[in-house]
């Protein structure tokens, strides 16, 4: 049955234009076996088999050639199974020398899909690529092209880039367009090697062919995101020819669902916003055109709404025009509130877009929190995630705690982890930019690192440790010791978790070994006594090892330093000993040196381990002037004094110049002073002594520019938190606005804050506040309470505890109506027939495939409520029939289901279904047959001609498959 | 830019692969086994978008044929989800209604449609009529290819 199916199938299409004309039987064969293995392991037995045939027969001597062409496109069948056909790889290659154009096309093909760009035989192909672009037969120039823009890479890029330039200027619009395209893919090879020709593709956008138009933007899209400035002349030709693209003057055929070429204008729209970004003279050429694309943008089909989507992410790059942004935001708005039907893309878009707005403007998120909150609580993961990306574009210090807790527990839920570790380090950051006390700070933290330890980086660890001994850069000493303490309790409260992440345990000895048993609330032995069982307790590698040590050794020397007298636990004793005898020589030698610390006085102790050091600079004797007493002596006693190596080879002459060289270093390091200093000032006076000694000097800057830059400096970079923020994880603060500062500072921070509140320059203003944000990093914590109270109410309202849970009330009340809606008007025919029918798996959900097409205005003939009220029972009778109804229907279904509506499509599938077993259904499909060969118009003939061949041989519309038959598209 | 094209069956078999970013063989079936498990599952009535590894992959179902599409970060989606319907229509007028089937059995046609839509992992040609045109020419051509080797054979026939 299932053959009958396929040769039916395959006579009708070969009477239609040769569609699937020219295959050999056993390629057919192959397919439909593929087509009916019931398991991937079949499926892989018959492939395995065939490749060895084809191993066989491939290499048989004088293969016809129109053989070797079906063999071959067996094997790139084969490989796209995920097979190895590297054996046949050479008669691919060897294909692309056929002159016969049908052949070489098929061994381009096979190449492209089988060789990557650094694949040796790509040598062999060269030449033929070079004869073959020189070709008088476009087609075989278009086949060369293609082939050229998978396979020619850096190397061999010289070798055809002659030919491929001179192809720009062919009479063919289809070659120039895949000139360009080609070009472009070398450009992404290797810009350098076709930087001269840069030229071609302004040159190529005036072409008369809109194609090779629409094709030249995409190299200038990259052209334009490497060097925005080169290209600032082009705005005013980007703007008209997009202006001339949306009011249709480009060739109807570029039409798309009514829209007048959108994919051209959606490249248009991307290259103007980099050329737009933070360029308000370029930015107010293109305001016109923006405008009048929103009001054109119809927002019903689903191409409108990508290009609706760009405008706003143009509004959101160029330079702000307030009423742009307007219609911006309302676009963003009408995208959250999508109608129920095809929301979710919709709902995406559109927070993907308010993400993007709310950089220029913080407060328009607010009217959107019923749809944020709506998004986050999706049972998609996609639309979540997506939310997510925008709470952290939003965190406030008023907001932090409860998005964060949403992120961890999210983290808990998910077991993706590339999206752990990700998710993971937005906590961090925002726990270390915004986080409102230090217990919260180090319960997220722990949460952090429980649940996705091994996943984040370990500078992530570093950084906490590092905070946890600095402090928050406060001056209150008691605060620091406070975190401290609880930070100790807190680990030492987890280090009872049965399983800790290997990082986690790094930073739980550290901080115990640093700090256990500094407040006084817990004995040195408790401490020591925990760190043995952490290395008992819990499978850690070598690194948790040397830090359990070092902590042991730390707590020791505090021990021996305060002159109390430290008891060997004895699994401290047999940790230690374990340790000596460890492969490891880094553990060994932390055992040994602990074992040597042990026997020494506390002052030598206390210098060894100092206590609470960790944060002090380890000075470092570059002199060693400790020594010159010793040298003094030895040369007393006779010793050859040390030369240097330039005097030991008699160039005496090189000290001469050494002095020099020293006095360049110290002006180095005058200069770094220079930029150290807060005052302005001062400045004055510090370049004096540089002009006097500056003889030397040839690093120095020019008196006036070295001024102003040290004016900069000295008002961007404040103090030496903004280094060590620098040194930590990245922040990402653009966008978000700052409040915080050093009160000494506090009139450079405001000028910028209030510059930007009155333009909105974010973009302008960015360098500014990027490094402002930088030292703010840590201050923030500190100037927590001048956080606006504007901005309070709105993330209260945002988040806060009881706002939330209106809101939620709120949304589950909108939900409902929406829900009953749903159902009423659409799928309650699709669901009161489902418990018949669902192991009918043919019936594709209407919704997922329903973009907001126009609903079809041919209405079907046959009432389907009829149809399936006559399919419930036969269905339920069809149950063990199952798995030929299935792939019989499945595969025959109409790709292009899509287009009908519900009902239609509730109808096809039950004649799919029906026409295994039921009389009465399958003469409705026979009477709809010759409507729709009327349907067919231009394919009357093809129709007709289909079905009589198909008669010849038996299938006919009333037997097996009539869906094989079936022309939806209408 | 797109990284890669593939279509998928809903039972997870592979109808279609086209690479535009180098991956190896393994590589690719690991891309493959991972994108089915998490596209196949996602129930209706969800985004047509899921995050991967960095990148976001577009998919779009007809019938029982998921077609995906594998972007960058700052794509747009709404756009590539229309790139894959402007392949959908292109085959659909190429193979008058197209089903799985004709995929199936003329993987190599839907290949070079692809290939005159899609370059180094951009759309090249958004013009329906341009691909149709051009397909269509390149199908006369393999044609007379025929006609002639079919007349050869004929003329060697008839001396015989």
């Amino acid at each position: 049955m299932e053959q009958l199916k396929t040769i039916g199938r395959e006579l009708a299409m070969g009477s239609q234009g040769g569609a699937w004309a020219g295959q050999s039987k056993e390629f057919l064969d192959l397919v439909k076996s593929i087509g009916e293995a019931r398991s991937k392991a079949e499926e892989d037995r018959i492939i395995l088999r065939e490749i060895e045939s084809l191993r066989r027969r491939i290499a048989e001597p004088d293969v016809p050639r129109r053989r070797m062409k079906d063999y071959i496109i067996r094997l790139v069948y084969a490989e796209m199974l995920g097979h190895d056909a590297s054996f046949g790889y050479i008669h691919a290659v060897k294909m692309t020398h056929d002159d016969s154009l049908p052949l070489k096309r098929t061994g381009y093909l096979a190449v492209t899909l089988f060789l990557n760009d650094d694949h040796d035989l790509i040598i062999l192909i060269i030449n033929t690529i070079q004869k073959d672009l020189r070709s008088d037969n476009y087609l075989v120039v278009c086949a060369a092209l293609t082939a050229a823009c998978k396979l020619i890479n850096e190397e061999t890029i010289p070798a055809v880039l002659p030919q491929v330039v001179d192809l720009l200027a062919h009479p063919k619009e289809t070659v120039r367009k895949k000139a360009v395209m080609t070009l472009h893919r070398f450009y992404q090879r290797s810009p350098a090697s076709v930087s001269h020709l840069i030229s071609n593709f302004r040159k190529r956008l005036c072409d008369s062919d809109p194609g090779v138009m629409g094709a030249t933007l995409c190299p200038l899209f990259d052209l334009i995101t490497e060097d925005v400035n080169s290209y600032k002349d082009l705005v005013a030709s980007f703007a008209s020819i997009l202006k001339q693209v949306a009011e249709r003057k480009l060739p109807k055929t570029y039409d798309y669902h009514q829209m007048p070429a959108p994919f051209i204008q959606i490249k248009l729209l991307k290259i103007l916003a980099l050329l737009g970004s933070g360029d308000k003279q370029a930015s107010g050429q293109v305001y016109n055109v923006l405008s009048d694309l929103f009001r054109k943008c119809e927002t019903s089909s689903n191409i409108g709404n990508a290009v609706l989507y760009e405008c706003i992410c143009c509004v959101s790059s160029i330079y702000p025009n307030v009423k742009l942004m307007d219609a911006a935001i309302e676009a963003t708005s009408k995208f959250l509130k999508a109608c129920p039907s095809d929301s979710h893309n919709l709902k995406y878009m559109g927070i993907d877009a308010l993400g993007r707005l709310i950089k220029i403007n913080p407060d328009i998120a607010e009217e959107h929190q019923l749809a944020v909150i709506d998004c986050l609580e999706d049972p998609d993961d996609t639309l979540k995630r997506k939310t997510f990306e925008l709470l952290y574009k939003m965190t406030k210090s008023s907001n932090v705690e409860v998005i964060v807790e949403r992120m961890i527990d999210y983290l808990i839920s998910i077991d993706d982890n590339h999206y752990k570790a990700d998710i993971a380090s937005r906590c961090v950051e925002l726990a270390e930019q915004f986080a409102p006390s230090n217990q919260w700070f180090i319960q997220t933290m722990n949460k952090v690192f429980e649940h996705a330890g091994d996943l984040v980086n370990s500078r992530v660890a570093h950084n906490l440790m590092r905070l946890i001994a600095e402090g928050f850069g406060e001056d209150d000493e008691g605060a620091d010791s406070q975190l401290r303490s609880s930070a100790v309790d807190s680990y030492l409260r987890i280090l009872g978790e049965p399983k800790l992440p290997s990082l986690f345990l790094q930073v739980i000895c550290w901080v115990l070994g640093e700090y256990g048993t500094a407040d006084g609330k817990y004995t040195a032995a408790y401490i020591i006594g925990k760190l043995c069982d952490v290395t008992e307790a819990h499978l850690c590698n070598d690194t948790v090892k040397a830090y359990a040590i070092s902590a042991i050794m730390k707590i020791c020397a505090f021990e021996i330093a305060a002159g109390r007298k430290v008891e060997m636990l004895p699994e401290c004793q047999s940790f230690l000993d374990e340790l000596s005898a460890s492969h490891s020589t880094d553990l060994q030698q932390r055992a040994y040196e602990l074992q040597a610390l042990l026997c020494l006085d506390s002052q030598a102790a206390g210098n060894v381990m100092p206590l609470d050091a960790s944060c002090e600079d380890v000075e470092i004797d570059k002199d060693l002037s400790f020594l010159i007493n010793f040298v003094q002596q030895s040369i007393e006693k006779g010793a050859n004094p040390y030369l240097p190596e330039s005097e030991r080879l008699g160039m005496s002459g090189v000290s001469n110049f050494s002095s020099p060289y020293q006095q360049e270093a110290s002006s180095h390091s005058l200069r770094f002073e220079a930029y150290e200093l807060p005052k302005p000032s001062s400045i004055p006076v510090i370049p004096q002594p540089f002009i006097s000694t500056s003889t030397t000097d040839l690093v120095l800057v020019p008196d006036t520019t070295y001024y102003r830059e040290n004016n900069q400096a000295s008002k961007l970079i404040v103090g030496p938190e903004a280094s060590s923020a620098d040194a930590g994880i990245k922040l990402r603060l653009d966008g978000v606005q700052k409040k915080w500062g050093k009160p000494t500072y506090s009139s450079s921070s405001s000028i910028t804050t209030s510059v930007e509140k009155t333009t909105n320059g974010v973009v302008a203003h960015q360098d500014g506040i990027r490094s402002h944000s930088r030292d703010t990093t840590y201050d923030s914590r500190r100037q927590q309470p001048e956080v606006s109270v504007e901005k309070q109410r709105l993330a209260a309202s945002l988040f806060g505890a009881s706002a939330s849970k209106t809101e939620k009330k709120a949304t589950m009340a909108q939900k409902a109506p929406k829900g009953n809606s749903t159902n009423a008007e659409k799928s309650s025919v699709v669901r009161s027939v489902s418990p018949g029918t669902s192991k009918d798996k043919t019936a594709p959900p209407p919704d997922l495939l329903d973009f907001g097409e126009p609903v079809p205005t041919s209405a079907p003939t046959i009432d389907p409520f009829k149809e399936l009220e006559g399919l419930i029972e036969p269905a339920s009778a069809l149950g063990p029939l199952y798995n030929t109804v299935k792939t019989g229907g499945d595969k025959a279904q109409d790709l292009m289901a899509l287009h009908m509506d519900t009902p239609p499509s509730v109808s096809r599938t039950s004649l799919s279904l029906a026409s295994e077993g039921t009389y009465s259904t399958d003469k409705s499909s026979y009477t709809e047959k010759p409507m729709i060969a009327v349907k067919k118009g231009p394919n009357l003939q093809d129709a007709l001609h289909k079905d009589a061949t198909a008669r010849q041989v038996g299938v006919t519309p009333t037997g097996n498959n009539p869906n094989l038959f079936r022309d939806l598209l209408g | 830019m797109i990284h890669f094209v593939i279509l998928l069956s809903r039972q997870g078999k592979v109808r279609l692969t086209k690479w535009y970013s180098p991956y190896q063989q393994k590589e690719r079936a690991t891309v493959i086994r991972e994108l089915s498990g998490l596209i196949l599952s996602r129930g209706p009535k969800l985004c047509n978008f899921v995050e991967w590894k960095g990148y976001k992959v577009v998919y779009r179902r007809y019938a029982s044929l998921y077609f995906c599409m594998c972007i960058d970060q700052d794509d747009n989606e709404l756009e590539i989800l229309e790139i894959i319907h402007h392949f959908v229509e292109i085959l659909d007028r190429y193979f008058g209604s197209v089903c799985e089937l004709d995929l199936i059995f003329n993987f190599h046609k839907a290949y070079y449609i692809l290939d005159e839509i899609l370059i180094a992992g951009e759309l090249q040609e958004s013009s329906k009529k341009t691909v149709a045109r051009l397909i269509a020419a390149q199908d006369t051509m393999v044609e007379t290819a025929k006609e002639e080797a079919g007349s050869i054979s004929n003329m060697i026939s008839q001396a015989m």
